[in-house]
């Protein structure tokens, strides 16, 4: 095991919260630190690294549990405001997924459809207080004979609403182009013609995972700061991976790493919440997601101090590789710090570029949770269990 | 149902600058073009009379974009699609703006933005 001349625990660290001495700052603020001062002297200093994200992230929903009726329900079938929601899980626990589109809704028929009303905006609405049309129906049995029910509720009528996302905060993500000679329509957004555009997510330089690419802090377990809430890391994400192309640096070049996460609906806000409608594509749910970084020791300072230069991300055909999974399966990469001057150099042309992720609320996000931690408000805490792939590095 | 080349005979027999800004164009069905015309008055309003005559209904752009600001969360995805330059990005604060006179009302911007911050109202 490699020695370090900064080694810092859990306890100590949330023992100078307590004490009102913690240094946080943010995983963007960390950069000039780690330059003026060097890796070792940063990491004395500096006890906890925010990071935040604000993004589309599809692979989410919440399990929702409306209480029992009477007489008693088993519901089989469950709408919300006409959107259904995955009703055969015990009587009234139903799992509502962001991207489920409403009963009805045309979706790409009309190509490209608008999908404006969905799973996400369900979520949204319930977060923003607002009155909610559930209808559901059952087949009957002895011990619930119910057949149909349906009722106007809020947020505060269900019993429990547990956002549980599967999969969200990649670790990297593709940049998007479209190379054919039509325009499509993707969760990447809309993708003009013959390299017209490209398109990019992650907030970069303030990512959280893109902050510890061996997942040394951050584990199931790991509390965070999620839709305004405070949530947990649950399991290691769909899709997680380690054994990727990855920099010198250490971080992977290609999506790698995602996170479960789990967090209580009723302490979430729409500032922190928000549903989107992708044109042709489908709805979907944006969410901010924070976590803090405790700098355990100088190599984890020189992790949290990577900018969006040494960031680098695949660019991806989304007319054909993506789709089909025919040809190259990258063309190119490009920084971080490219994508966000506005535009890059892809043969030979000048390609503008737009993103998904807020770099401005990625930062707000960044700074509440610096603000939450700061006030004790908001203690980190070490994970019970490593995710896979993790180096060592947790005490 | 127009039948002649009305972009061409705009061009040649009235003298115009033409610039497509945008264009809904299917054989058979209605379509819509967004277009910037420029060029003497006279021949502009000469122009506008052939159009009518040819069955084209013009009407002068009266479509005003609107930037909702508490729904904008500044990803920037609208910034490289508008045509004119209308959404800037402040580099300091990472903050989208919109600003109205350089809009054309071309409409890209309708189907980009994910968080619907942007509509359009018809006069």
């Amino acid at each position: 095991m490699k020695t370090h001349r900064v080694k810092k625990t859990y306890r100590e660290i949330n023992e100078k919260i307590r004490a009102g001495k913690v240094v946080v700052v943010t995983a963007e603020e960390i950069i000039d630190i780690a330059e003026r001062h060097g890796f070792e002297e940063a990491a004395e200093r500096v006890d906890i690294v925010t990071t935040g994200t604000f993004s589309p992230m599809c692979s989410s929903g919440a399990f929702l549990n409306f209480g029992h009726t009477s007489p008693k329900i088993k519901a089989t079938k469950v709408w919300f405001n006409d959107v259904p929601a995955y009703g055969y899980i015990a009587a009234v626990d139903c799992y509502l997924g962001a991207t489920a589109a409403a009963e009805g809704d045309p979706l790409n028929s009309i190509h490209p459809g608008e999908f404006n009303y969905g799973g996400g905006h369900v979520i949204q609405d319930l977060v923003a207080g607002k009155m909610v049309k559930l209808r559901c129906e059952g087949y009957g049995t002895d011990c619930y004979p119910s057949l149909k029910f349906e009722k106007n509720v809020t947020l505060q009528d269900l019993r429990d609403a547990v956002l549980f996302n599967p999969r969200n905060a990649y670790q990297n993500y593709n940049v998007a182009i479209n190379m054919s000679d039509r325009i499509i329509y993707t969760y990447m957004g809309v993708l003009r013609p013959r390299m017209a555009n490209v398109t990019y997510a992650t907030s970069g330089q303030l990512s959280p995972l893109f902050k510890d690419p061996y997942f040394k802090t951050i584990g199931i377990g790991t509390r965070i700061f999620l839709g305004g809430a405070q949530g947990y890391v649950a399991w290691p994400g769909t899709q997680h991976s380690f054994n990727v192309l990855r920099g010198e640096n250490g971080i992977p070049r290609e999506g790698a790493g995602t996170l479960a996460v789990v967090g209580n609906m009723k302490e979430m806000s729409p500032q922190w919440l928000r549903a989107v409608s992708y044109t042709g594509y489908g709805v979907s749910l944006s969410l901010a997601v924070g976590v803090p970084i405790p700098v355990i020791d100088e190599d984890m300072m020189r992790s949290v101090s990577l900018s969006d230069e040494d960031l680098v991300a695949p660019i991806v055909d989304y007319s054909r590789y993506y789709p089909t999974g025919e040809g190259e399966d990258q063309l190119g990469e490009v920084t971080y710090a490219q994508l966000r001057s506005g535009s890059i150099e892809f043969r030979n042309r000048k390609v503008p570029t737009g993103c998904f992720s807020s770099y401005a609320k990625a930062r707000e996000v960044a700074d509440h949770l610096k603000t939450l931690i700061r006030s004790g408000a908001f203690l980190p805490s070490q994970p019970v269990s490593p995710l896979p792939g993790a180096k060592e590095g947790l005490l | 149902m127009v039948e002649e080349p009305i972009t061409y005979r705009l061009i040649k027999d009235y003298d115009l600058m033409v610039n497509i800004l945008r264009a809904t164009i299917d054989p058979g069905k209605q379509g819509t073009m967004v277009v910037e015309l420029s060029g003497e008055e006279n021949r502009i309003s000469q122009a506008f009379n052939y159009l009518e005559k040819a069955g084209v209904n013009v009407e002068p752009l009266s479509r005003e974009i609107q930037h909702l600001g508490e729904r904008c969360t500044s990803c920037t995805a609208c910034v490289p699609i508008c045509p004119t330059g209308a959404f800037e990005v402040d580099r300091n604060s990472w903050h989208v703006s919109f600003d109205s006179e350089k809009c054309v009302a071309c409409l890209s911007c309708l189907d980009v933005c994910i968080y619907r911050a942007i509509e359009v109202s018809l006069q």
